[in-house]
């Protein structure tokens, strides 16, 4: 029974896929890689990888999702001038058998894999006792490969930057976004008032977890941010100006904390990233500790894209 | 009772599963946005209740339970919020993000 409802998602996601590259309209597009990202959640959630499934919900299929529908929106007046300057049709054909080329050799790669696939998963499970952490997944994303997971917190920060020198010169360092028109006792504002609490709570509630169950400060800081947003687009706060040093400060804070951790690290147990004796739960903790603001306020920041309103100094 | 709660189960889901039904073939057929947006929220707002209410004797803990009270509960204040705020856009003519 389990097996046919399976194959049916395996069909559903096939077809999804096919008809969001088929789309014509770029809006269409988007919510159809929406809709994907939620059936990919489910497939993580069939092959047991419930962190990966978090994540994929909250930032593969939402944040992410959001990120094209607001690029749609954006380049919805130019749409008709990108239609009327059709590529020809061998560049099209040319195109076409690049992506299948592409697909084929990563279809021959994951069907030549050896089987079992090699993994390392037997070998951090007898060392995560080390780390004091229940979770495998943050046992190796702060642990067995911080490297990796520091120089993800500082892209995001770069991609951040990146997203902010669209802006032209004369509203640099102003806020964000457009000015959202406040109604106080629209429907939106109730709701911007209702939901923040349950979303904190249930976001720190995601982070504070992670320790030992499926959760993480990644997933924790998608559902603030959203909060954060949502707050903002009922017009009950508005963005901070990114010239604000608060705002520059929390940006650089996580990834700060982390490396000096890791000196400490060089210094006290012979390398960068690694834990002394018996204060590797609590170090790791500090980590996730200090990422969440800085993660928040990236997503939250990405969002809202290139400031658009001049600040008055 | 573990048969009758068993059987409550089963009658509730493919209830809600019926509704689930009934709000995608209203999207599906219906002629225009607003009675779309009608059919879909209103039918899979129930569906979800009654998927909620049928697995509720299945949960191991109170607590379980009460986390499945929660999600309808957010979805019940979610769906109800999207969907007035589309409708409002459609109505005032703007088609809008």
């Amino acid at each position: 029974m389990i097996e046919v409802l399976n194959l049916g998602l395996a069909a559903l996601i096939l077809g999804l896929a096919v008809w969001t590259v088929f789309a014509r309209e770029a809006p269409a597009a988007a919510v159809g890689f929406i809709v994907y990202g939620l059936l990919l959640t489910l497939v993580w959630l069939q092959l047991q990888g419930i962190d990966v499934a978090l994540t994929e919900a909250a930032i593969g299929g939402g944040l992410t999702g959001v990120l094209l529908i607001s690029a749609a929106v954006r380049l919805r007046r130019t749409e008709a001038a990108a239609r009327a300057e059709r590529p020809s049709t061998a560049t099209r054909w040319l195109a076409a058998a690049l992506s299948a080329a592409v697909t084929g050799a990563l279809a021959l790669c994951v069907i030549a894999l050896p089987e079992p696939a090699p993994t390392l998963a037997p070998e951090v499970l007898a060392n995560i006792a080390v780390t004091e952490v229940g979770n495998p997944i943050t046992a190796v994303l702060l642990a067995f490969r911080a490297m990796d997971t520091l120089l993800e917190a500082i892209v995001l920060v770069f991609a951040l930057i990146g997203v902010w020198s669209l802006a032209p010169d004369r509203v640099w360092g102003g806020r964000p976004g457009p000015l959202q028109p406040a109604d106080p006792n629209g429907m939106l504002a109730y709701v911007a008032r209702v939901l923040p609490p349950i979303g904190i709570v249930a976001g720190t509630y995601i982070f504070w977890i992670g320790a030992d169950h499926p959760g993480g400060k990644f997933q924790g800081a998608t559902i603030l941010a959203a909060m954060w947003l949502l707050v903002m687009m009922a017009g009950l706060a508005d963005a901070p100006p990114i010239s604000r040093s608060w705002v520059r400060w929390l940006l650089v804070a996580g990834p700060l904390a982390f490396i000096a951790i890791g000196i400490v690290g060089a210094v006290t147990a012979g390398a960068f990233l690694a834990y002394p004796q018996g204060f590797a739960k609590p170090l790791i903790l500090a980590i996730e500790f200090a990422l969440m603001p800085t993660l928040t306020l990236v997503l939250g920041l990405m969002l809202l894209g290139a400031p658009q309103r001049s600040e008055p100094p | 009772m573990n048969l009758f709660l068993d059987l409550w189960t089963v009658v509730a889901v493919v209830a809600g599963a019926f509704f689930f039904f009934a709000g995608t073939v209203g999207l599906l057929r219906f002629p225009d946005s607003l009675t779309r947006l009608h059919a879909l929220t209103k039918a899979d707002t129930l569906g979800l209740g009654l998927v909620v209410l049928g697995l509720l004797p299945q949960m191991d803990s109170v607590s379980a339970g009460l986390k499945l009270m929660c999600i309808w509960l957010l979805l019940l204040l979610s769906g109800a919020t999207a969907a007035q705020w589309i409708a409002r856009t459609l109505r005032q003519g703007n088609p809008g993000p």
